[in-house]
This record gives structure tokens, C-alpha cells and sequence, in this order.
């Protein structure tokens, strides 16, 4: 299966790879997995008091569909606020990347992430 | 006719696969298409399609994996072509430790590779001990987690079989 040109640059050129300290208190962390193919995604969140996500790193392991969307949601979501960035679709990763039928499982994946790192923040700051 | 319907076997998880192998050489004979060779074009497309089905169900029967996705799927469960992510942190985190222990493992260095082997099948083998329990007590959802945990140590270990080839 050919991948577009978009996911073969994030692909290669993967953007905000890596992990935060994990004791970093404005750091928030949400991790999914895809059973269907066995990808992992974490994907971690720096947020600041306003509320603004202003760094985000990821790792994943899984094809190049799965980096390519967590690498495009860390650019995407680097200066947006935590509503902003809860109104993210996966549709929309899967057409910025041209994302074959098969492969929306990954923009899912990725869409889940930013929920999941959501949640973690939620549950930090309710205490 | 389900697939358990089609070996004449009870809808169950616990299967006998020698037995299973027995059915399906037996079954495959009566239906092979050239039985059928001088049979009307009907007879020939109907032997045709009885084969396929029961290739399909010796193939998920025979696999743990797959007779556990279908048998829950008789019971309303489907896990088939799910998209849902799995959000499980703890187990999770393992999984990124556990590819990160394959990422760094060194190819040559056998007693590594085997020390990984070891521990991948221990704890898929507790797994599966959990997948039994959990379909034998009807605990759908339970069983419908532990399939997907256990499809995540799958590919870990087709990443491990792959880098034992290299």
C-alpha cells in the first residue's frame, strides 16, 4: 500500500518525539493502544496555568500511518487551549494525511490520545 | 450453521484439536468440489462454497485467538473490525516497555532473545489462563478485554519472531 507524501515526511521526519519529565506537574499523559494492529501511542500534553498546551511530545510504536498522525496531532495542538484541542477530529488527521480506509483506525488512535491526555489533566486539576 | 454447527462439535471454548483436524479431513472429503465434477453447475458452485465455509471455520476453531472472537460473537459480542482503542494506562505502559526492551534487544545476543521469548509466552500464557476463565463464567466483557490484551502480545510476538530471523 502506497503512503501519501504527508505521511511519508512525518514519517521520516517524526516532529516532537520524546517524553517530558515525568514530574513535571503541568505535564499530562494519555496513552491508547489499537488492538486491531497492536499500535501504542503516548502522547504527553505541557500545559500551562491559562490552560494553553504549549509543548507536546510522542511516542509511538506502530506502521507509519500511526507516527505520522500522532506527530501531525503534536504540531496541531501545540498553542491551542484544552477546549480547542478537545474539538480535534479524527477525520481531520485522516484527510490532512490522506489516510487510506484502512488506516482510520490510526487517526483514531491519535484522536483518542489527545482525550485520554484530556482526561489526565481533568483528573489532576479536580483535586 | 455456525462453525461449532458444521463439525457437529458444542458451542464451547474448550476444543480438541486433534479431534477438530479429525472432522474437518472427514468433512473436507465428502465436499470436495471434484466430487462434484460431474454434478449440475449448481452442485459445483454449492461444493465450492461449502469449502470455503469450512476452511474459514477450521481456521478460526483452530486458532485460540479466533475461536474466542467467535464465540463471542455468537453471544452478541463483536470484535471484528473494531476501531475502539484500548485505554488501559497499566497495561499499556507495559506494552511501551516491552517495545522498548524489543527496540533495544540485540539480535545476536541469543540468551537475551530467549530470556524475552520466556517472558512474553508467561505472561500471554496468563492471559489465556484469564480468556478461559472469563468465557467459561460468561463474562463477555471481560473476555472481549483480555482478546484485545492479548492480540497487543500477538504482534509483540511476531516482532520478537522477526528479529530472531535477522
Amino acid at each position: 500500500m502506497a503512503y501519501s507524501n504527508k505521511v511519508i515526511d512525518h514519517y521520516e521526519n517524526p516532529r516532537n518525539v520524546g517524553s517530558f519529565e515525568k514530574d513535571d506537574p503541568s505535564v499530562v499523559t494519555g496513552m491508547v493502544g489499537a488492538p486491531a494492529c497492536g499500535d501504542v501511542m503516548k502522547l504527553q500534553l505541557k500545559i500551562n496555568d491559562q490552560g494553553i498546551i504549549e509543548d507536546a511530545k510522542f511516542k509511538t510504536y506502530g506502521c507509519g500511518s500511526a507516527i505520522a498522525s500522532s506527530s501531525l496531532v503534536t504540531e496541531w495542538v501545540k498553542g491551542k487551549s484544552i477546549d480547542e484541542a478537545a474539538q480535534l477530529k479524527n477525520t481531520q488527521i485522516a484527510e490532512e494525511l490522506a489516510l487510506p480506509p484502512v488506516k482510520i483506525h490510526c487517526s483514531i488512535l491519535a484522536e483518542d490520545a489527545i482525550k485520554a491526555a484530556l482526561e489526565d489533566y481533568k483528573k489532576k486539576h479536580a483535586s | 450453521m455456525n462453525h461449532y454447527e458444521l463439525f457437529d462439535l458444542p458451542v464451547g471454548y474448550a476444543v480438541d484439536l486433534a479431534d477438530l483436524q479429525q472432522r474437518y479431513r472427514k468433512l473436507q472429503q465428502t465436499m470436495h468440489p471434484d466430487r462434484f465434477a460431474a454434478g449440475s453447475e449448481r452442485d459445483k458452485l454449492r461444493a465450492v462454497q461449502l469449502t470455503s465455509q469450512l476452511n474459514d471455520a477450521y481456521h478460526t476453531l483452530r486458532d485460540p485467538l479466533a475461536r474466542a472472537e467467535y464465540l463471542l460473537s455468537l453471544r452478541g459480542v463483536e470484535l471484528r473490525h473494531e476501531q475502539q482503542t484500548l485505554q488501559d494506562p497499566e497495561f499499556l505502559m507495559a506494552q511501551m516497555e516491552w517495545r522498548e526492551r524489543l527496540a533495544e534487544l540485540d539480535a545476536s545476543d541469543l540468551s537475551a532473545l530467549d530470556a524475552a521469548g520466556a517472558d512474553l509466552q508467561r505472561e500471554q500464557a496468563a492471559l489465556q489462563a484469564e480468556l478461559e476463565q472469563a468465557l467459561n463464567a460468561s463474562e463477555d466483557e471481560v473476555a472481549a478485554d483480555t482478546i484485545r490484551k492479548l492480540k497487543f502480545m500477538r504482534k509483540l510476538g511476531r516482532e520478537l519472531e522477526a528479529l530472531e530471523e535477522l
